[in-house]
């Protein structure tokens, strides 16, 4: 079975969970940007969290079905067709052969994602079939989707015609508006003066146009001169926001003159200050928030971002149930 | 003994940093020295030795490390009495390793990265130098040929690999005052020539893929770092060629060896000139320039 891309939408990617334990060697994990979305596309097809979605961005594809299928869309709201009748997200949904599955823009949220039943069958790379664009690595050829490509689905494990129709509950569902981007201060924060801290924690934060996979750039108020004057230490290079090059987490905050959040294609190191990280339930949200909106960020401690993390991981954990049954 | 030498630095007791809820990260100096290198690899080795459940990432970096690990699994303050008491126990002046000394060849003054510097002047701190002239001024040497002789005149550590798929961050092996160090550019660069030799901090950087940068740029050399189809026969371990502990000999070359070298690796013929020795971190600190010496003729 597989799918016929008939036109690859503004950038749609393979992804999976990630391609985790290469840090070391400088490769980013890549994965899903909302990850949530994408576990739960997976699980409304009876597929392993891990297998591969189609992650579209902004605008999505068309894409036409060899053969009978399972499939569901999550995340961002793209206003999906099959054979023009609209297609109720977060619901397995059942095509026949030749259907043709269209995506329009997004109304709400920036990423939608495709699971079908069986998983996107491109082959692994480092352990994962994420792809990475900059070395040109995983998905499909390494690259996002173009007309004329055509996706190999796997085999579904169990009989995913048994799930159709079931839906995730309207109180397990994402609020793709929300803006308030929680923060675990800390790394090289110490490098911010009281008033930095201050000023960056009660700003509102426009998300730029330079706003992707790798980063998400803030406009805001300039804070480079709120940091502590010191002499600098050796090999860290003369300005007050450099750092000796350190490895930079998912999630982390680089001060490169205005704030960038690092997304899972982001570079895995470099030498600028690193003041805090966006919680992992949170990067999902930040991902889902459009050119333009006005994000805060909310500064918690680690234990209420591993209780937000529990949260998620016990809705996921009932969502599988209540589609098991 | 030689009468120069590299003195061991005191490390301050290390920084233990929560990154989100599913990050650890861990400084062992604001300031680059062997000794915070030496140790947060030592570390990292060990931490991947002791095979911890939860664990997802180690990645040693120049003076820290960073880990990431499933919270579901591994709770962020137990890691972290994991890694003190790790961080206790370990004795860094046992550590040594087995370090492949590499052949490197680079064009100094290439066109391509001169092309490319001119290009961004104006994000420079001194537009109407080229990055070599400026360098070679701000570390005190009268010449640029004597500022390459220097860069080119004593090997290069691998200290960390990181930012993108293969990109080593070396540290020249000559003691402190020795050192050169430079400023990263005002503002980054939107574009970097593949294979290009940059210089920031006091780290020489050289990058695997065409992109942004913001290090000076000095030369480009013809091999390559990463090969992500690993066609060439080095490359059939792994992508990428690094590791940290790796050293590097930066020789100086001219355009016809370049080109020379370009179809070997463009035919997938070209072999590698290096050679495995065991490093030994207290013998080199004791005599840093007759140990290079030894180093590089391995490679010679």
């Amino acid at each position: 079975m597989s799918l016929h891309v008939r036109d690859g939408g503004l950038v749609t990617t393979v992804q999976d969970t990630g391609r985790h334990g290469h840090y070391h060697i400088g490769m980013p994990p890549s994965g899903a940007m909302d990850d949530f979305a994408h576990r739960v596309a997976n699980a409304l097809v009876g597929n392993d969290a891990e297998a591969a979605t189609l992650e579209m961005t902004y605008q999505g594809a068309a894409l036409e079905f060899e053969a009978d299928a399972v499939f569901a869309v999550t995340g961002a709201d793209m206003e999906p067709t099959l054979e023009g009748e609209p297609v109720p997200t977060w619901t397995a949904v059942e095509a026949e052969a030749g259907d043709v599955l269209e995506f329009g823009f997004a109304g709400e949220g920036v990423r939608a994602y495709l699971a079908v039943a069986g998983g996107i069958d491109v082959e692994p790379v480092m352990g994962s079939r994420s792809t990475y664009t900059l070395i040109g690595i995983g998905g499909y050829e390494g690259r996002a989707l173009e007309a004329g490509d055509v996706l190999t689905i796997g085999e579904a494990e169990g009989d995913a015609d048994d799930l159709v129709g079931q839906s995730v509950a309207d109180d397990h569902l994402p609020d793709y508006s929300r803006t308030d981007i929680r923060v675990v201060m800390g790394l090289c924060d110490y490098r911010l003066t009281d008033e930095g801290r201050e000023a960056f924690l009660t700003a509102d934060w426009k998300v730029s146009d330079e706003a992707d996979r790798v980063g998400y750039r803030f406009e805001g108020p300039d804070i480079t001169d709120m940091f502590e004057e010191r002499e600098q230490p050796f090999g860290a290079g003369p300005d007050v926001t450099n750092v000796v090059d350190l490895g930079y987490p998912v999630g982390s905050i680089q001060m490169a003159g205005q704030p960038i959040v690092l997304m899972r294609d982001a570079v895995t190191g470099g030498g600028y200050a690193t003041v805090g990280t966006v919680i992992s339930t949170d990067r999902d949200a930040l991902a889902q928030c459009r050119t333009y909106d006005t994000v805060s960020l909310v500064p918690v401690d680690v234990e209420e971002a591993l209780e937000a993390r529990r949260e998620r991981d016990e809705r996921l954990a009932e969502i599988d149930a209540s589609l098991s049954s | 003994m030689g009468d120069v030498t590299i003195e061991h630095q005191e490390l301050p007791e290390p920084r233990y940093e929560y990154g989100g809820d599913d990050y650890v990260f861990v400084e062992l100096d604001e300031k680059m020295s062997f000794d915070a290198n030496f140790k947060a690899q030592a570390i990292c080795q060990e931490i991947q030795e002791n095979d911890l459940e939860g664990l997802l990432e180690v990645a040693p970096a120049n003076a820290s490390y960073l880990i990431q690990f499933d919270p579901a699994v591994l709770h962020p303050d137990e890691l972290i009495e994991e890694l003190k008491r790790l961080e206790s126990a370990i004795d860094v002046s046992e550590y040594r390793w087995e370090a492949r000394v590499f052949d490197f060849p680079v064009l100094y003054e290439d066109p391509w990265t001169h092309e490319t510097l001119m290009q961004f002047r104006e994000r420079h701190q001194d537009p109407d130098a080229t990055d070599l002239e400026y360098s070679a001024r701000i570390n005190d040497f009268d010449s640029v040929e004597a500022f390459i002789d220097h860069h080119a005149g004593a090997p290069h550590m691998v200290t960390m690999v990181g930012f993108v798929p293969g990109l080593p961050f070396c540290f020249q092996m000559v003691p402190r005052d020795e050192q050169i160090e430079v400023p990263k550019y005002e503002q980054p660069r939107t574009d970097t020539p593949s294979r290009a030799i940059g210089f920031g901090g006091a780290f020489t950087a050289i990058y695997p893929v065409q992109g942004a940068g913001g290090y000076q740029l000095y030369g480009r050399t013809p091999v390559e770092v990463l090969d992500v189809d690993q066609e060439l026969a080095d490359f059939e371990e792994s992508m990428v060629l690094p590791n940290p502990g790796d050293i590097l000999n930066f020789r100086q070359i001219d355009r016809e060896e370049y080109d020379a070298i370009r179809e070997e690796i463009e035919a997938g013929t070209y072999r590698y000139t290096r050679e495995t020795v065991e490093f030994e971190p207290e013998e080199f600190f004791a005599d840093p320039h007759g140990y290079n010496e030894r180093l590089v003729e391995v490679v010679s």
